[in-house]
């Protein structure tokens, strides 16, 4: 038995001479008060911020994005110029030394040669014509946006001489420009056939969801069928519908809306399920007997809470528009020269004896790889952005 | 089960209805039928118009019929009262190739064949591929060689499979210096199925199955591992590990076969995904798969050819919807007594 009467002992175990103060727990530094009082679209963006392989991707997207606004400026040459005397020239090396001396960046000269034998053109650079790169030059002359008139570019070939930093094509066109300019459609057809896929998928998804009975049926079948028909071949025959004698720029816009029209399910099913949850809510059960109508309280009152997920998956919508863009026009039914997209580039090298032969006219796959792996990146921050509350 | 079964059935046989009804629509939707292109062009090369000919045609196929007849006509055949008489997509009959001048059925014999053939080994490939990696990637979660799968697949997502295609035929011929294009030696050609024939497939096939395939392996795995991590981080799994369950055993026991549901259910969305794939690939790789001449038949007009190849391969993927919804009934309890619609 232990004596429970002795002296006040030392306690055994440590105790802290600081005065007790009950509320220590609940008080919050500065930081966190910041963000426990930050609204969701802050609480968001600072999550998206510690996703580094997201925001880079983001910053890639934007360089790309805000360049298709320049790119007559940008191209060396432009979209049409022909160099009849370099048909499929090898991409040139900008070089900085010419034997030991530093000179600026520049190209060596091509010398041109017809095999005999084979019939095959060769090129080979000329160490003993080394031509310097001209910046702010004046080159082929564009009209910018359809409205100014100029002939100023970033960079362009040497005075007499050629830039074909990525080669050059069949009738001497330079491919780096080309893909520049095709850049503009490519970048751009994801971003329209979003809007088509987004306004049709809230439309019927929020019909579906909020509504619920026989339209919710009707809807959920129709998505159903639509995914059980494998897309590429419904998007080629759609696009073999075209007429012909459209001009390009309509042939454009029927392409976003084709790529549109099929790939609204994937938001349409993700809105639904949304609604259907959120429809059950207090707030949206009060918005009701309050008298709001259907259409505020599914754009005034539910929209807000699931906007940051449509555009999650918008975003990962995207690269799969892109992509199929690239296949129809590979296959030669989607977008059609003079018109330039990555897909239309990639048609000229369909042939394998092409590939061999000229192997940089599978190039404009580089960017096609890069953009999709962008839009993949920043779609997942953002997609595990979206609920800041987990 | 049974009921299950039978449900899905009935949703299914609506389904393919209205499909077809789509897929006649968009054949139908370019102006002017292909007989009409077929006229202009032999009298552009001063040929005579066999006007017999046509007229037989046009009659047969009902060219001249309103739109819904028309319809109806492909889909059920010819009719006498309520006796059949020929024709009619639903009894096999899939209509007259007027490029090729033959009927349907003998132009695209093989070719659905070995369709059918190559989404298989696709799937399969997929399966035996992804399955094995995401379950490494999932329990070796940020080592190094979850970084390179990952990786691998992330690239594998973005690039556009006939560039794979374009690629390796271009190493191929560097390397090798002969072209991988094809499913069968030359002298098997024309020749109808045989062993020889099936072996030789066999030995072509890996490539354009790997090409195919890889999309959906990037995205199986990635689908995979994302639900196995899902399952792992749950509190059973914490409680067994506790309680001193070998790994192994926790790991296969329950995370892995819950998580295998997506696994199966997927089916659904990687059959539409694997024949999109194999179009442009078998036009890249020129396999006598549906791909190429589903384009050609498209650019032609050719209502018939092209409406039995889109029509086919949505059958494909609706059957294998089909499949993967029993598959799942039967792995998982909760879906076959609740009687629901999948997931």
């Amino acid at each position: 038995m232990i004596e429970m009467n002795a002296d006040p002992q030392p306690l055994k175990h440590f105790v802290s001479p600081d005065p007790f103060d009950p509320y220590s727990v609940e008080e919050v530094s500065p930081e966190q008060e910041k963000l426990f009082l930050a609204s969701q679209w802050r609480m968001m963006w600072l999550r998206f911020k510690k996703h580094r392989l997201a925001v880079a991707a983001a910053w890639v997207l934007a360089v790309m994005y805000a360049s298709i606004l320049f790119v007559e400026f940008l191209a060396p040459y432009g979209l049409h110029s022909r160099n009849v005397d370099f048909i499929f020239a090898p991409p040139q090396r900008v070089h900085l030394f010419d034997k030991g001396e530093f000179i600026g960046p520049f190209v060596y000269a091509y010398d041109y040669r017809l095999d005999m034998e084979t019939l095959k053109r060769i090129y080979t650079p000329n160490p003993e014509k080394p031509e310097k790169i001209r910046f702010f030059c004046r080159g082929d002359s564009y009209s910018f946006w359809g409205l100014i008139q100029g002939e100023t570019h970033l960079f362009c070939q040497p005075n007499g001489g050629t830039l074909f930093l990525l080669g050059s094509d069949r009738l001497g066109r330079d491919m780096f420009s080309r893909i520049l300019y095709g850049m503009r459609i490519s970048l751009t057809i994801g971003l329209v056939g979003v809007t088509v896929s987004f306004v049709l998928g809230i439309l019927l998804g929020g019909l579906a969801g909020y509504y619920g009975g026989w339209i919710d049926d009707l809807v959920q079948r129709a998505i159903e069928i639509l995914r059980s028909i494998p897309h590429l071949p419904l998007w080629l025959a759609l696009s073999a519908i075209l007429p012909v004698t459209w001009s390009p720029l309509l042939i454009y816009f029927g392409i976003t809306i084709i790529l549109g029209l099929i790939d609204w399910t994937g938001l349409a099913r993700a809105v639904r399920s949304r609604l259907l949850s959120l429809r059950e809510e207090d707030f949206c059960v009060a918005a009701e007997l309050m008298g709001a109508s259907p259409g505020r309280i599914i754009f005034r009152h539910l929209m807000p809470s699931f906007m940051s997920h449509l555009i999650a998956s918008a975003t990962l919508a995207i690269p799969g528009m892109i992509l199929g863009e690239t296949a129809l026009s590979f296959l030669g039914l989607g977008i059609r020269a003079p018109i330039v997209s990555w897909g239309v580039l990639l048609n000229e090298a369909q042939n394998i004896q092409v590939v061999a032969l000229y192997p940089w006219l599978m190039l404009p796959m580089a960017p096609v790889v890069l953009v999709v792996l962008a839009f993949n990146f920043m779609g997942d921050g953002l997609r595990d952005a979206a609920d800041p509350y987990k | 089960m049974l009921r299950y079964l039978i449900q899905r059935l009935f949703v299914m046989v609506p389904t393919l209805l209205v499909i077809s009804f789509l897929v006649f629509a968009i054949i139908q939707a370019p102006p002017g039928d292909y007989l009409e292109t077929m006229i202009a062009e032999q009298q552009s090369r001063g040929e005579n118009v066999d006007q017999e000919k046509i007229d037989f045609l046009r009659h047969t196929y009902g060219l001249d019929q309103p739109f819904y007849l028309q319809y109806l006509h492909w889909m059920f055949g010819e009719w006498d009262g309520l006796r059949h008489e020929h024709g009619g997509l639903i009894f096999g009959d899939m209509g007259y190739s007027f490029e090729y001048n033959q009927p349907v059925s003998v132009v695209v014999g093989s070719r659905l064949t070995l369709t059918v053939i190559i989404s298989l080994a696709c799937t399969l490939f997929v399966w035996l591929v992804s399955f094995p990696i995401a379950v490494y990637s999932a329990t070796h979660q940020y080592s190094f060689f979850d970084y390179l799968f990952t990786f691998f697949g992330y690239i594998g997502l973005a690039t556009p499979s006939f560039l794979i295609a374009l690629i390796l035929l271009y190493f191929a011929n560097i390397w090798f210096g002969t072209s991988i294009g094809g499913l069968v030696d030359p002298q098997y050609m024309d020749q109808p199925m045989s062993w020889g024939k099936f072996a030789s497939v066999l030995q072509h096939m890996w490539i354009p199955v790997i090409v195919i395939g890889l999309p959906g392996t990037a995205g199986m795995i990635r689908r995979l591992r994302a639900n196995l991590l899902d399952e792992l981080s749950k509190q059973y799994v914490v409680t067994g590990r506790a309680k001193g369950l070998p790994p192994f055993r926790l790991l296969v026991k329950y995370p892995l076969r819950i998580s295998l549901n997506p696994f199966i259910a997927d089916i659904g969305s990687l059959l539409p995904e694997l024949i999109s794939g194999s179009v442009v690939v078998s036009v890249v790789m020129s396999l006598p798969i549906s791909g190429p001449m589903l384009l050609e038949s498209l650019r032609s007009q050719d209502m018939y050819l092209a409406g039995s190849f889109l029509m086919f391969m949505a059958f494909l993927t609706v059957i294998g919807i089909f499949i993967s919804d029993l598959a799942l009934a039967m792995l998982d309890p909760r879906i076959r007594f609740g009687a629901g619609s999948g997931k």
